[in-house]
């Protein structure tokens, strides 16, 4: 089968609309098809990806530790932009751990998360075959 | 060129929908093939055949079931997005124990492997969404 780039693009706040959580929901389908897959987190998207949250007060589900499982579906490339991050006061420290298990590394732990700049982020996307907005 | 199309934001609300509609006959008059568009979101919403538009206004689910049946085009509606937002084809109403189905003709449920399918069978993809 072609092996393409998919990137995914995360937008929108994990709660408030279901972007986040049907973007999630093709990230882990796809993992079946042997693709090349990156998520970009931009934007409000930024907040996916923070720790402690806590969705009880709002009657929906909390999804987030979900993406600290990618790692065992071959998802391990998840970009963080640092402008955005910036823009909404929050830091690397705000964002929960993702680890995947290296194979080519004798399965050394890595981190998923790369927290790249705006213009980095641009050579993603531009490196990208298909990229999925949400 | 082959186009795989998504489309994301629900009928009447949002004007994705058109948009993806029009850009779909424009390729086509144009030579390009576009295989399939797949439905996400509230973009499942258009697959309703029970939805009842003043006759003044375009009817949206009416003009991609025309689309489709005239060009072979593969309208893939997403079934975990369908089945949260009440969109049934008489085999799922049938599975679920509900009492009625809804999917328009031209319109087919499926899962969101056909989504990433189309992105690895299609030169490009484009998304009409917000």
């Amino acid at each position: 089968m072609t092996i393409k780039n998919f990137l995914y693009v995360n937008r929108k706040a994990p709660y408030g609309t279901i972007y986040a959580l049907e973007s999630l929901e093709v990230v882990l389908i796809g993992a079946a098809f042997d693709q090349d897959v990156s998520l970009a987190f931009l934007d409000d998207g930024v907040f996916q990806l923070t720790k402690g949250q806590n969705t009880d007060g709002i009657g929906v589900k909390n999804f987030s530790p979900t993406f600290r499982a990618l790692g065992d579906y071959d998802v391990t490339k998840l970009y963080v932009e640092a402008e955005s991050l910036a823009e909404r006061g929050l830091t690397a420290d705000d964002l929960q751990e993702v680890m995947y298990e290296d194979e080519d590394d004798d399965w050394a732990e890595k981190p998923s998360i790369k927290i790249i700049s705006r213009a980095e982020m641009a050579d993603v996307m531009a490196g990208a075959d298909v990229v999925l907005s949400f | 060129m082959k186009f795989g199309v998504v489309v994301s934001e629900g009928p009447y609300t949002h004007q994705a929908v058109d948009s993806a509609y029009l850009f779909v006959k424009a390729a086509l008059d144009a030579g390009h093939e576009v295989p399939r568009v797949f439905f996400y979101h509230d973009g499942v919403n258009v697959s309703t055949r029970l939805s009842i538009p003043p006759q003044d206004e375009r009817n949206i689910q009416q003009n991609w079931t025309a689309l489709a049946k005239g060009h072979g085009i593969d309208l893939v509606v997403c079934i975990a997005a369908a089945q949260r937002r009440g969109l049934l084809d008489e085999n799922e109403a049938t599975r679920q124990g509900k009492d009625a189905n809804n999917i328009a003709e031209g319109f087919r449920i499926s899962g969101l492997g056909q989504l990433i399918e189309m992105g690895i069978q299609t030169d490009r993809l484009v998304t009409f969404g917000d």
